[in-house]
């Protein structure tokens, strides 16, 4: 079962997960984790584990789910509302305020070329990120194959994600079915 | 202007986003190449250079990496464009999440749940690879910005350091007008 230890408001909820989303740039997980199960340990590192995996492996946002799965948990409907609100509604106040601001200066010379370097940047992260995930797949050739396949029909292909995903997820899962231990 | 309640554009925003939310298995960072698949090349909202302007924006700015979405929404459609893309894209794997939370403890050492999670993780991977070359294509088209790209993969891959510092030095290398 998974009683929660200590009763969490609504409002503790909300003040929680602002904190996590003001707290990382390009992504808060990390501080997600360091929030809820060290500073206000609402739940264990074993229970966050188990909210992560569920959050990554259903559709949407990582860490939206995270603060729907917790608000729930805390407070039903109520409390994922409240969550959920607490992690976007500062952030996306403050990035449509950058990007209003961004606008106004995108033609001076030094802004463009410091958002070049940025974005070259950025994509050197992303490409980091994958390559992270990319190691524990080594230990299955067909995996590798079915990385492969995703890479080249999405980047090189530009095949619509809704078919690939259509075709590539039950052929994937069947045969990490057919060759589960 | 059509006297019409919605725009049309923020219509197709919303309808874009809603179901890119289903769609989005391993989270915002996959889908980023359809993103720009539609916003770029169907339906032309915007160049490759803005593409990859927002996309440094959004990781320029404090919050979840699913900001880029709301900045999609914002150069197609202002504020509001912003805050329909962002509310599109979490409202209904929220609901799927809120719904399903509850059945997944008694699931979690079922065979076919494991068999799903090892078979969707490579195509994450995939996405997510994906999303990094289409932002490469997109962001560098001199050498110094493939230098730049390459050298944050690599410090990012090798060293624990806090990208911020990594978006910080491409900043000043972009001021000084290299890139």
């Amino acid at each position: 079962m998974n009683a929660p230890q200590t009763p969490v408001g609504a409002s503790a909820l909300f003040l929680g997960f602002l904190k996590i989303g003001l707290s990382g740039f390009g992504g808060v997980m990390p501080f997600a984790r360091r929030m809820i199960v060290e500073e206000r340990q609402w739940l264990t590192e074993l229970e966050f584990l188990d909210v992560l995996s569920l959050a990554q492996f259903l559709p949407g946002p990582n860490i939206v789910n995270v603060s729907i799965i917790v608000g729930r948990r805390f407070g039903g409907i109520g409390g994922a509302v409240a969550a959920t609100t607490g992690l976007m509604l500062m952030p996306l106040v403050i990035v449509l305020a950058l990007a209003t601001l961004y606008a106004q200066v995108a033609q001076i010379d030094a802004v463009r070329g410091a958002f070049s370097g940025v974005s070259a940047s950025a994509s050197g992260l992303i490409l980091a990120t994958a390559l992270k995930l990319a190691r524990p797949l080594r230990q299955h050739a067909w995996q590798i194959a079915v990385c492969a396949v995703a890479f080249v029909g999405i980047a090189l292909l530009r095949i619509p994600l809704l078919w690939l995903l259509a075709v590539l997820c039950p052929v994937s899962i069947a045969i990490a079915w057919w060759r589960r231990a | 202007m059509e006297a019409s309640l919605i725009p049309p554009v923020l219509a197709e925003l919303t309808a874009q986003f809603l179901l890119l939310s289903m769609l989005s298995i391993g989270g915002a960072n996959a889908i980023i190449p359809e993103i720009h698949r539609r916003a770029v090349d169907v339906e032309h909202w915007m160049t490759d250079a803005d593409f990859a302007q927002l996309f440094a924006l959004s990781q320029a700015a404090p919050g979840p990496n699913v900001l880029i979405v709301s900045l999609i929404g914002w150069k197609v459609a202002g504020i509001t464009g912003g805050v329909v893309a962002m509310l599109a894209m979490s409202g209904p794997s929220s609901a799927l999440t809120y719904a399903v939370a509850h059945a997944w403890e008694r699931f979690r050492d079922e065979p076919w749940r494991i068999a799903i999670q090892l078979g969707l993780a490579p195509v994450t991977v995939g996405l997510i690879l994906a999303s990094g070359y289409v932002l490469t294509r997109a962001a560098d088209h001199t050498w110094v910005a493939y230098a730049i790209t390459g050298v944050t993969l690599v410090i990012g891959l090798v060293t624990p350091i806090h990208p911020l510092w990594l978006l910080g030095a491409a900043a000043i290398v972009g001021v000084a007008g290299w890139v």
